[in-house]
């Protein structure tokens, strides 16, 4: 709805519907403080994993971008690549995938998010699923192979490094234990994993910019990590032995499991996505308990998949329109009878 | 039993903090109240108010004095419209209001003699008077709330019977950007301020007053407390509000300064408030006192004029002629509103008159025009500002397809039009528009 001009007695006057001032906050701009509060965690799969990174993210984010403007211009809708949401989906997928992932996936990936997951249900705000992470499901359930081909983490390593697959810490529970990887590792993220999962210290950096911008509020994150961190330490009677680093690190307490796999970039930038998050504090809560419920499931009761991070957050994005119906705040007032009400005279606050 | 702490005890659930709130109100937040000269031609429309239309008492070609009535109905919820200045009735005819509908009107020559209607008697006593005699008087003022809804004072000053009122709650909020009139008022008629709430208090039979006003304005609220202090006023107090928009809002005023909820579709009275808004107060205790009707009001004229000012402006002034009186506009001026950059209204010409409920006239520049919208990203801030708590977003989508039904199930009734959803939207929606559509829409389509 643009400002109408009419022709006044003395002259040309903008007409639109108050309010005549508004917020400086953006689309464009609440999805560009995404990508900066994703840089660390990029950052750090390109310092674990070599260049072979940076090519991942790259293909992801031109593969994601284009196929936006391409749909858009050919399903002949308003270009809208300019709001960066194609670039954050991009990013994300790259987050997403192993930092070996050859070329031509990246480029499914990309494709298959933005047409199949996002564009084909109406664009930006319309589709029910994260766009990254369905783009993951789909590409983990066509490409195993190429999928969980994770390699050993080699800091500084840029170039040169023959692939080695090798055992997530996830799926190392199985192969040994107590585990070969220290909790110190695991914060830092010098382990093998996808691209932008590994580095925890990373991504609680981008958990602070993105609070400390505004753009997410603290319910799901929080609510995501602490239900899981809870449900484990019931299960494994410890949250931490006590062993910092230098020691071998059992998977048999809850840091582990939390520290390990996908469960703070899931619950920091893919359960937070505002199109298929509940909108009210309350939703949000119910999200992140959700998810960190699944997780817990399919972690603990299904050996043949070890990480649930992905299916737990899309299972709750399809229950995120109903969990909007039930969980919507109270209309104020909308309680007759308030206890605030005396009629005695006394007036409760004063200053 | 008061306490001097800075912060109220309640925050109304919602709002935001609008960003160039304090530069806006710099501009003429210590500009004095002036008086402007009665233009030659002023434009009375006869309906000013909330309630039924009024009547025309004149014709085209009488000379009528200044504060006669012009303008009656009968009706229980109206407010009779005086003559502003003395002068010959031009005509009768409709006349565009600013928001763009034609209301009968009187065209006023003005003679400049200054002629005060004789029915016009000052009061030494007031306070001796019974309820019902002062509430005829400021019936037969004219009075209606100056903050903007134009409702009759006489009215509201009137507890429906079964209820009681315990607490006058003066509201000094003033929350939209820009305006500072009411600021002006509070600093230069603080006694005015302070007998009008007395006068208002006798009325209502209320033991409270309390004076509701926001911390960006701690000259007004050390100048009442002052005064409260040496006039020995019992029962009244200051409550000092974070800044906080909409808190001038009559619910979200009633709670935060005294913790109660005024249940939807209630009024303020059912949980024993009754809000005046200060420059109705100060008009409360000028009517009682000396007999004048209400025919000038404080304005701020502000943005992109050449000299901001706050003038006290006869009803019926032109807006172009306070706009000429402020030097006219600058050239980079793009949209004029009447009212508040919030709620207020944007013109298409400035030939439209000031009206009782009008407290402004702003000029903005293009960088604050509007955007184009783009998709809702779901992101909740509408939701977290509106102080009705509704589900903004929800009512867009249902208005948009037409789906009155569920728009009124989501509470579109309930809406305020405070724009605070459209302020804060990152996808620049215009989401108070379309429950302004829902609000128009729904009695007449859903059952």
């Amino acid at each position: 709805m643009q400002s109408v001009t009419l022709k006044g007695i003395h002259g040309n006057w903008n007409a639109s519907p108050s309010p005549h001032i508004r917020d400086n906050v953006t689309t464009r701009g609440l999805m560009r403080d995404v990508c900066i509060a994703l840089l660390p965690a990029l950052a750090c799969g390109v310092y674990f994993y070599g260049w072979q990174s940076l090519r991942v993210i790259i293909a992801c984010a031109i593969s994601a971008v284009t196929s936006e403007f391409a749909y858009q211009k050919l399903a002949k809708k308003p270009v809208r690549v300019n709001d960066l949401s194609a670039l954050v989906t991009g990013l994300l997928l790259a987050c997403n995938l192993p930092p070996t992932a050859p070329w031509w996936l990246c480029v499914i990936g990309g494709v298959i998010a933005i047409v199949l997951i996002k564009q084909i249900f109406g664009g930006v705000g319309q589709n029910f699923f994260n766009p990254a992470l369905g783009a993951r499901a789909i590409l983990m359930i066509s490409w195993a192979t190429q999928m969980t081909a994770v390699m050993a983490a080699q800091p500084g390593v840029m170039t040169g490094v023959d692939t080695v697959s090798i055992a997530t810490p996830l799926a190392m529970r199985y192969v040994s234990e107590p585990t070969p990887y220290t909790i110190g590792q695991l914060f830092l993220g010098n382990i093998p994993g996808m691209l932008g999962e590994t580095s925890k210290l990373a991504l609680l950096i981008g958990l602070a910019y993105l609070l400390a911008r505004r753009v997410i509020t603290w319910h799901i994150p929080v609510t995501f990590i602490g239900t899981a961190l809870i449900l484990f330490t019931i299960k494994h009677g410890t949250i931490f032995d006590g062993s910092i680093s230098g020691v071998v690190f059992s998977s048999q307490q809850a840091l582990y499991q939390i520290l390990s796999g996908g469960l703070f970039l899931g619950a920091i930038f893919m359960a937070t996505d505002y199109v298929t998050s509940p909108i009210h504090p309350l939703g949000k809560v119910v999200m992140g308990v959700g998810c960190g419920l699944i997780l817990f499931v399919i972690r603990e009761f299904n050996p043949a998949y070890p990480e649930g991070c992905s299916f737990a957050i899309l299972l709750m994005n399809l229950l995120t329109p109903l969990v909007n119906r039930v969980f919507k705040p109270k209309m104020f007032g909308e309680r007759p009878a308030p206890k605030a009400v005396k009629k005695t005279g006394e007036v409760k606050s004063v200053a | 039993m008061f306490s001097a702490s800075a912060h109220t005890q309640y925050r109304f659930p919602g709002g935001f903090h609008p960003r160039d709130c304090e530069r806006t109100k710099a501009l003429t937040s210590s500009a004095p109240l002036t008086p402007l000269a009665p233009s030659d031609r002023l434009i009375l429309p006869l309906t000013q108010h909330i309630g039924a239309p009024g009547e025309p008492l004149i014709k085209k070609g009488d000379t009528v004095a200044l504060g006669q009535i012009i303008a009656a109905s009968k009706a229980a919820v109206s407010a009779p419209v005086h003559a502003t200045v003395s002068g010959v009735v031009t005509d009768v005819a409709p006349c565009m209001l600013p928001t763009g509908v034609a209301v009968p009107s009187v065209i006023l020559d003005n003679d400049h003699e200054n002629r005060w209607d004789d029915s016009i008697t000052p009061d030494p006593n007031a306070e001796s008077r019974t309820p019902a005699e002062l509430r005829e008087r400021i019936r037969a003022g004219g009075l209606v709330g100056m903050g903007g809804a134009a409702f009759p004072t006489a009215v509201k000053l009137n507890v429906p019977q079964g209820q009681t009122a315990d607490t006058l709650l003066i509201n000094g909020v003033e929350c939209e950007p820009y305006l500072t009139c009411d600021h002006r008022s509070m600093l230069e008629n603080t006694n005015e301020l302070l007998d009008g709430a007395k006068l208002a208090r006798i009325i209502l039979g209320a033991k409270n007053i309390i004076f509701g006003v926001e911390v960006n304005k701690p000259d007004a609220i050390k100048v009442i407390r002052d005064a409260i202090q040496q006039r020995g006023v019992k029962d009244a107090h200051v409550a000092e509000l974070a800044v906080r928009y909409p808190q001038g809002g009559e619910k979200q005023l009633i709670y935060a300064a005294t913790g109660r909820k005024v249940p939807i579709g209630a009024l303020p009275v059912s949980v024993g408030v009754v809000v005046l808004n200060v420059s109705t107060t100060i008009q409360v205790s000028a009517t009682l006192r000396t007999g004048k009707p209400f025919i000038e009001r404080a304005f701020t004229v502000t943005g992109r004029v050449c000299e901001p000012k706050n003038l006290v402006v006869r009803l019926g002034t032109l807006l172009s002629d306070l706009v000429d009186a402020c030097g006219g506009l600058q050239p980079d001026a793009v949209k004029l509103v009447l009212g508040g950059p919030m709620m207020g209204v944007a013109l298409s010409r400035l030939q439209v008159p000031v009206t009782k409920g009008s407290s402004g006239l702003i000029a903005l520049d293009p960088g604050e025009d509007i955007p184009d919208e783009s998709p809702c990203i779901h992101c909740g801030r509408c939701t977290r500002v509106c102080p009705m708590k509704l589900q903004t977003t929800m009512i867009d989508m249902y208005v948009r397809r037409r789906r009155y039904e569920s728009a009124k199930a989501a509470g579109v009734m309930n809406c305020i039009e405070c724009g605070a959803c459209t302020y804060v939207c990152p996808a620049k929606r215009q989401l108070t528009q379309m429950c302004r559509v829902g609000k128009r829409m729904v009695p007449l389509l859903v059952k």
